[in-house]
């Protein structure tokens, strides 16, 4: 078992043939997920690579494959636009990789995918990876290995670099998924230490957050209340200066909220392992499974 | 992207919430002129305020914020104010309005809250003052109300927050047409907040705007030209200016080791991992996903305009970015610029042999592992050999 993505997963990739989404859809059917359909509207009745079917909508190629879940490459001007039609034609889970959505924008999206049902991973995130499995979205699946370790990330590099210690260092993943940088995001902390908790192929959880918001907080009080699988904690952003958007529009420390250490002392609090450095995420593991 | 007090006024007024006049002025002569037009009659009896247009709280704590019994003061003390520093920004513009006489001030504001993924209106009769030091002192003074965007703030939902700021049914009526208004500027303009502080109350009872705070969601401004417009260059940091036009996104920081990373995680922990070795960073810096070399000219420039650089370090781990695009920069970097201090290169992910083949070639050595290149970086920027 993984969370979110697994074999069973049929994608279908909004934006298959601009730039990013062609690269991406190359790479992720070369690591053996199942890409059924791409839409791009006025490309219906093309071939990507000369095998997956285009259309010119999301409820065409609903109709006429076995898409279940789909990852959106769109320019930032069109991706509201599209996370609406994938929820409108009946898409189950819905990552949205672009960045740069207004988050004006956000709140009216939010309500209508949850009104039908669906989840959001996003936006504004490298998507996910089921190690062996699946791949949706942009995480590089040469640095992952499979395994018992869930990772649950805001950030994308930063994600990569923790990976890549745990893979060297013989720790594989269950599941690594990038929430997103962004101030309104679909799926939060909160619902993939749930997921985790629930899979039976994750053995212990590594979360890392950043400064903004309170997301961490609150994810702490649920590791405390429901969460019995160890969970590692890191929190990016101790030297930021506050009132600054630190490259992810959601990382910003306002006021007096939403600074790192703030995050730390509620994540130590509340049980989790804290890392000072990314570099101490193997050993914390290995002190806890 | 914040705005100016004398542009947020511009966009309430335009929206038709009441904000008394005021003029902008680039001179101490034009300060007077302005005083001399706006403070002649009215309950001001002269008196007007000449404001400092800067991007920094604590306006008047520094000196920035000052009250003129006649045009020749105003003009006096426009002269002191324009090319003061405020936090590090230079005074190139004073905002001139009319000294109100205030019987009550109230704050309203709306943010785009992200616990209940919705704007909120925050309204406090304990107005004039900081908001965030009325929220940790009496939280009680601050009434809040998430908004249901599809339907927009509903009229009995302003009115009852009308009525927590005033018990005159008039003026509360007042207030809630004017919050009303406030959210509609927010979706109007793109704003991720929107705050009027204070909202006052002159003797004869009028409610009206006399300060005001708009700040647009970055990513609204592809598709609001007519906002993008009110970006002032002038007030911005220079360095931060060039990263912009280069597609970087850079912070200028007090310490001595620039950082040059892809993805702003990565570059928030490259920052912390510096400090945890004992050094200090001079700035953020993320260079982006999908790096050309150009860039990594660009970001090698501005870094190292500031003296006080003593190395710079470069942290990449390969993704959609290409190593060998990075190293590429670095090496065309060093022809253009002359680079007086050393780098430190930490590169691994996608065509990382490529990219150390390119590196060394041209005399550069690389690491792989992120702890040992910001321990050297640390070490040369305290002037020890590696």
């Amino acid at each position: 078992m993984s969370v979110f993505i697994d074999k069973s997963t049929c994608l279908l990739v909004q934006g298959i043939t601009g730039r990013d989404g062609s690269f991406h859809a190359k790479q992720m059917i070369a690591y053996g997920t199942k890409v059924v359909a791409g839409v791009t509207p006025g490309k219906g009745g093309q071939r990507f690579e000369d095998a997956v079917p285009v259309f010119n909508t999301v409820a065409e190629a609903v109709h006429e494959t076995q898409a279940n879940t789909s990852v959106i490459y769109v320019p930032a001007a069109v991706a509201a636009s599209a996370i609406f039609e994938a929820a409108d034609s009946g898409i189950g889970l819905i990552i949205c990789i672009t960045e740069g959505i207004p988050v004006l924008d956000m709140t009216r999206v939010l309500p209508f995918v949850h009104e039908r049902g669906a989840r959001l991973i996003g936006p504004n995130c490298p998507g996910l990876i089921s190690p062996g499995k699946s791949k949706v979205g942009i995480i590089p699946g040469n640095i992952c290995k499979p395994g018992k370790i869930g990772v649950v990330s805001r950030s994308g590099t930063l994600t990569y670099e923790i990976i890549h210690q745990l893979s060297t260092n013989g720790l594989g993943q269950s599941t690594c998924v990038g929430i997103g940088g962004d101030p309104l995001i679909g799926t939060n902390f909160i619902h993939c230490l749930a997921a985790f908790e629930a899979d039976a192929e994750t053995a212990a959880i590594v979360m890392i957050g950043e400064i903004g918001g309170t997301d961490e907080q609150q994810a702490a009080e649920f590791v405390r209340d429901k969460v019995k699988k160890p969970v590692i904690g890191f929190i990016a952003g101790q030297t930021a200066p506050p009132g600054r958007r630190m490259g992810h529009a959601g990382a910003i420390i306002s006021g007096s909220s939403g600074t790192a250490a703030d995050k730390m002392a509620a994540l130590a609090k509340a049980g989790i392992s804290v890392m000072k450095r990314p570099a101490d995420v193997v050993p914390l593991l290995k002190e806890r499974i | 992207m914040n705005l100016h007090e004398y542009q947020a006024r511009d966009i309430l007024r335009r929206h038709g919430i009441p904000v008394p006049p005021g003029e902008v002025a680039t001179t101490p002569g034009e300060a007077r002129a302005s005083a001399t037009r706006l403070g002649g009659g009215g309950r001001g009896e002269g008196k007007v305020v000449v404001k400092a247009q800067v991007h920094a709280g604590g306006r008047g704590k520094a000196g920035g914020v000052k009250l003129a019994n006649s045009a020749a003061e105003a003009e006096a003390h426009a002269r002191a104010i324009l090319g003061m520093t405020i936090k590090g920004l230079t005074v190139h513009k004073v905002l001139i309005a009319p000294a109100a006489a205030i019987a009550t001030e109230s704050y309203v504001g709306i943010i785009v809250d992200r616990a209940s993924q919705r704007p909120v209106l925050m309204v406090s009769p304990a107005g004039g003052m900081d908001i965030e030091e009325v929220a940790a002192k009496t939280p009680e003074k601050i009434h809040r109300l998430a908004v249901d965007p599809r339907y927009g703030l509903l009229s009995h939902q302003a009115l009852g927050l009308g009525f927590a700021l005033y018990r005159d049914v008039n003026q509360a009526r007042a207030a809630a047409d004017i919050m009303q208004k406030l959210y509609q500027v927010v979706y109007a303009v793109g704003a991720s907040l929107a705050e009027i502080n204070p909202l006052a109350t002159t003797p004869e009872g009028a409610v009206q705007a006399l300060d005001a705070k708009i700040v647009i969601d970055d990513n609204e401004l592809e598709r609001r030209p007519d906002i993008a417009a009110l970006r002032d260059v002038t007030a911005e940091a220079p360095e931060e200016v060039a990263a912009r036009e280069a597609g970087l996104t850079f912070i200028k920081l007090d310490g001595n080791v620039g950082c040059c990373v892809n993805g702003a995680g990565l570059a928030m922990a490259t920052m912390d991992l510096v400090k945890y070795y004992g050094g200090e960073p001079a700035n953020f810096l993320d260079i982006g996903g999908s790096s050309k070399a150009q860039k990594v000219v660009a970001a090698l420039r501005i870094m190292t305009s500031d003296p006080r650089v003593k190395v710079i370090l470069f942290n990449i781990f390969g993704g959609i970015t290409r190593g060998d695009d990075v190293a590429n920069g670095i090496v065309q970097a060093t022809h253009e610029l002359s680079l007086k201090v050393p780098i430190v290169i930490r590169l691994t992910g996608t065509n990382e042999g490529a990219a150390m083949e390119i590196l060394t070639k041209a005399g550069f050595s690389s690491l792989t592992d992120m702890d040992e290149a910001v321990k050297q970086a640390v070490a040369l920027a305290k002037g020890k050999a590696a």
